[in-house]
């Protein structure tokens, strides 16, 4: 095992150029994926302040607009009432949230404090909930909420998904890292569940709620399946279904820049919420968020 | 600590109700809609029980291509995506410089509307009467024939399918991957290099194992939101999917429920229950599998 | 293998952009390890002791500075050519595999001339787990094994592949009292047996003390002093070094000299020929007390425990607050009911420093 002076600077030589390969290579492969994943976002933004002659006279398209407009934005808002679906998604997203948030505190709260007949059998019926995919329950929440008469109207888009057993989960699970003594000594000083909830326990585990609201408000902006189940009159249509409706039926089918706009658009909000809260995004997704 | 039977119930009130409602009834009333033969959406009426759903649906020339499709796109993106995800994430914590940018970017894709961006994919891909779209023009580049991705042959539909549905589940598995090599305790690292280990004995004697808990959970999870594709296709292909041959089995779901082909909650409720037992299946394979070979 | 530090410096980059100045954890090191020795790097926690190991081992690079292995000059060699073997504080034992598996992993890697049959691997791997006796364990997993054991098959491990260097980070300190006594001198054994050259790192001034050939006493970077324990402890070259090697720890006491004199408050307590006039810090080795009802210095007796051969003296000196701890021999006779007790002292048991530098003050006895 003994260093030999001869191959010493043999070794060096090989062991550094060995490192700079490797080096280039992983470089390499991560700036290709990187082009990758932003090229799409490069092109639709060209695409967006491209004019409707210039994109469509490109029979090779051009990697640059030549003369840059604003138009498409303003008949992405105007043409079709991409201006309403945010505002419904807005809405959807901010009730749906608010809602949920409420639901599964006090949920959680009563799984992680309170001791009540039944407790434990009622959270072993909720994990196994979680198993339960969306596809399976859907079928027939479109059939109640169709006889119920709340299609197309903001009650049918939200009922079904103002609770997350896996946000309970995630939820009950930070409550209860909170150590006993300090309920305790809540209760000596004569404090209600309700205020110590609302004064301790909240404000303690507030990084967590704060996560479970960034990844409600990712699904609800993005969700899709339900609202086209649950409407088809475009007064109530969501940022996703707008989308798909303005593929198909708006703006006229090759009006391709000002699809562009409404797209960026809605992407928009979400890239800036990613970028302001990356860190929490990132740490509450790899906590078990995955979509749906 | 003193019961407060009354209280606890009533702070699980709400929750309680809303799954109930819209989680544990709809699960009862699914089973028996697949049993309800005829089933009549506009009277509510049926004529009696039975299979016949079941094997409607499964003869069903649509449901056989969904389910051909399912499983295509599945065998396709799980094993790529997972390993590219590896791949990717093992480059990016050997690197110091333009961590953090690439870790950004990367995750972008999973804070994007999948039906909005996959319209930018259907538009970099497509082929149309004023342009044969980007992707034709660097295949032309390169000497080969421009093809259309979107309205054209079943494989290239395919390809792209496959291609931005990788694109979408990226970000999630390099996410977990990265921080699942992250927790690695660097001394083992430190001890392999005193030793002189060569970097693929690292990464197949120490790296993989102690990260396999991780790999074999993306893998199930994998395998589960796989099967469970549709808004993918729908951004590419637009909602008739049974028309492009690119439905998916949730697809035909909603298809069956509602929609042009739809009325139908019977059908879909048997085409979901398939799913769900196919589902099922394969993450029991997997879980014993990854028994088997987890190593610690 | 000898192992020579020359000017040997690592400055870590500041983690604040603002401050230029980084964070000097090795500071011109230059010591001469000679062949076969068991060295102990002793210093409190977070004065680099552990970087100048990993120094030792590659796994950093030096800012300045050479490293040299016998004649041959290894600082810029990457650390898998450099043949130390590093056992890790935690083990660092691979979880997944057996004792046999962990041991073996660093032969599987041999290529060229030094590839080993499978036979002959067995062979080292079972000659390895002998030594350091765990032959009968070889098939269990680190997390069936006691953290005793786990550190002897992390010995294994590093010493299997027959390294010039053997490198321990802490080896002790994750092990419970009786056990780290017992693997001490298992250390030491297998470092006889072995002969190989071995370095390690410790915080723990006994244990550094105990075993080791040499000491090499550093803080903040910087090495105080080097030499063998007795030596070191019986000759310290500053206060750092006085204060920090002995249990119990040395009473320090705020001192004068005059006249080569050394007054303690007003008291005249010890002649001090050739030391220069001015204030100074006085150390007293606990052992350096003796009990003399007509002994210069004279204390407030707090109380005695007794341990047995040795009673231990808890006192107070009216010019300090300090808590004098002076070990004696239990048949020396104190008068427990008397508030005052008397001590004379041994000269080679004090030692001065000056009150400003820390430097010591010597003076003839």
């Amino acid at each position: 095992m003994s260093v030999k002076n001869t191959d010493l600077e043999k070794i060096k030589k090989t062991s550094a150029r060995r490192e700079a390969i490797v080096k280039t290579f992983t470089y390499l492969l991560l700036t290709v994926w990187a082009v990758m994943v932003l090229f799409p976002f490069y092109w639709m933004l060209l695409t967006s302040i491209k004019s409707y002659g210039s994109y469509n006279s490109e029979w090779i398209p051009k990697f640059y607009a030549t003369n840059p407009t604003l138009d498409n934005y303003r008949s992405a808002f105007t043409a079709v009432p991409l201006g309403k679906y945010i505002l419904n998604t807005v809405v959807f997203t901010l009730t749906t949230t608010t809602l949920m948030i409420g639901v599964i505190i006090f949920a959680a709260f009563a799984f992680s404090r309170l001791q009540f007949k039944g407790r434990d059998l009622v959270f072993t019926g909720f994990l196994a909930l979680m198993m339960i995919p969306n596809e399976l329950v859907i079928i027939t929440n479109f059939q109640t909420i169709t006889n119920l008469g709340l299609r197309n109207t903001f009650t049918g888009l939200i009922l079904p998904s103002v609770t997350s057993v896996f946000y309970i989960y995630l939820l009950k699970e930070n409550f209860e890292q909170i150590p006993d003594s300090l309920y305790m000594a809540a209760k000596v000083d004569g404090t209600s569940d309700i205020k110590y909830l609302f004064k301790v326990m909240l404000p303690i585990c507030r990084p967590t709620i704060v996560t479970i609201i960034i990844l409600k408000v990712i699904e609800c902006w993005n969700s899709y399946v339900w609202p086209r189940l649950i409407t088809d009159d475009s007064a109530y249509f969501l940022v996703s279904n707008g989308i798909q409706e303005i593929r198909e039926n708006g703006l006229g089918r090759e009006n391709i820049p000002a699809m562009m706009a409404a797209v960026v658009v809605i992407s928009v909000p979400l890239i800036v919420l990613f970028l302001i809260f990356r860190d929490k995004i990132m740490a509450g997704v790899s906590r078990g968020g995955t979509k749906g | 600590m003193k019961k407060n039977n009354l209280k606890g119930w009533l702070y699980l009130l709400p929750a309680l109700l809303f799954l109930g409602a819209f989680m544990v009834y709809p699960l009862i009333d699914v089973l028996i809609y697949s049993i309800e033969e005829g089933y009549n959406s506009a009277s509510q009426t049926f004529f009696g029980y039975g299979l016949y759903n079941y094997s409607y649906v499964l003869h069903d020339p649509y449901f056989l291509q969904a389910i051909n499709n399912t499983f295509i796109l599945v065998a396709i993106t799980v094993p790529i995506s997972t390993g590219f995800a590896l791949l990717i994430s093992l480059a990016l914590n050997s690197i110091q410089k333009l961590k953090d940018f690439f870790q950004t970017v990367y995750f972008l894709p999973y804070v994007t509307n999948t039906l909005a961006v996959g319209l930018v994919f259907m538009i970099l891909f497509k082929k149309t009467p004023y342009s044969e779209g980007l992707v034709n023009l660097l295949i032309s580049w390169f000497g080969g024939r421009s093809v259309d991705f979107i309205d054209g042959p079943y494989w290239a539909k395919m390809f792209v399918l496959c291609f931005y549905t990788i694109w979408v589940v990226l970000p999630f598995k390099v996410l977990i991957l990265t921080s699942a090599l992250a927790s690695v305790n660097q001394d083992y690292y430190k001890v392999a290099k005193l030793d002189a280990t060569p970097r693929w004995r690292v990464f197949t004697r120490i790296t993989l194992p102690m990260i396999s808990p991780m790999i074999f959970y993306l893998v199930i999870t994998g395998f589960i939101g796989a099967f469970k594709a549709y808004s993918d296709a729908v951004a590419l292909f637009g909602t008739d999917l049974n028309g492009a041959g690119m439905n998916t089995i949730v697809g035909y779901v909603y298809d069956m429920l509602y929609g042009n082909s739809g009325g139908y909650p019977s059908y879909a409720s048997a085409a979901a229950l398939i799913l769900f037992a196919i589902v099922l299946t394969i993450t029991c394979i997997n879980l014993m599998v990854s028994h088997d070979n987890v190593q610690y | 293998m000898k192992v020579v530090l020359k000017d040997l410096t690592k400055i870590f980059p500041s983690r604040n952009k603002k401050e230029k100045q980084g964070v000097t954890a090795v500071d011109h090191f230059n010591i001469e390890i000679p062949d076969g020795k068991l060295v102990g790097l002793l210093g409190p926690s977070g004065c680099g002791k552990s970087t100048a190991l990993n120094l030792i081992s590659g796994l950093e690079t030096p800012t300045e500075g050479k490293i040299f292995f016998g004649d041959v000059d290894v600082t810029d060699l990457p650390p898998e050519n450099r043949g130390v073997g590093l056992v890790f504080q935690n083990y660092a034992l691979y979880p997944h595999m057996t004792v046999r598996q962990n041991i073996m992993f660093p032969l599987e890697n041999l290529k060229g001339d030094a590839k080993l049959s499978k036979e002959q691997m067995e062979e080292r791997v079972q000659q390895a787990a002998d030594l350091v006796q765990i032959g009968t364990l070889m098939e269990r997993k680190p997390a069936e094994m006691s953290g005793g054991q786990q550190q002897r098959v992390a010995i294994a491990r590093a010493i299997v592949k027959y390294p010039d260097v053997l490198l321990l980070d802490e080896p002790l300190s994750n092990l419970d009292a009786r056990l780290r006594l017992q693997t001490r001198e298992e250390i030491r054994r297998i470092q006889r047996e072995t002969g190989i050259t071995t370095i390690f790192v410790t915080h723990d001034q006994e244990e550094a003390m105990s075993i080791s050939d040499f000491i090499i006493v550093m803080r903040s970077g910087r090495i105080h002093q080097v030499g063998k324990p007795q030596n070191v402890y019986d000759d310290p070259v500053d206060l750092f070094v006085a204060t920090f090697l002995g249990t119990p720890q040395i009473n320090v006491f705020e001192g004068e000299v005059k006249d080569e004199k050394l007054f303690i408050g007003d008291a005249e307590i010890l002649d001090v020929k050739g030391a220069r006039n001015g204030k100074v810090w006085a150390c007293i080795r606990p052992e350096g007390f003796i009990p003399d009802p007509k002994g210069p210095l004279v204390c407030h007796l707090n109380g005695v425990e007794v341990m047995g051969r040795d009673s231990s003296v808890v006192a107070t000196h009216p010019a300090d607050t300090a808590i004098i701890r002076a070990i004696v021999s239990s048949e020396s006779e104190i008068d427990k009911a008397l508030d005052t007790v008397s001590f004379s002292l041994k000269p080679y048991k004090v030692h001065l420093f000056d009150r400003e530098t820390e430097e010591r003050i010597r003076f003839d006895y």
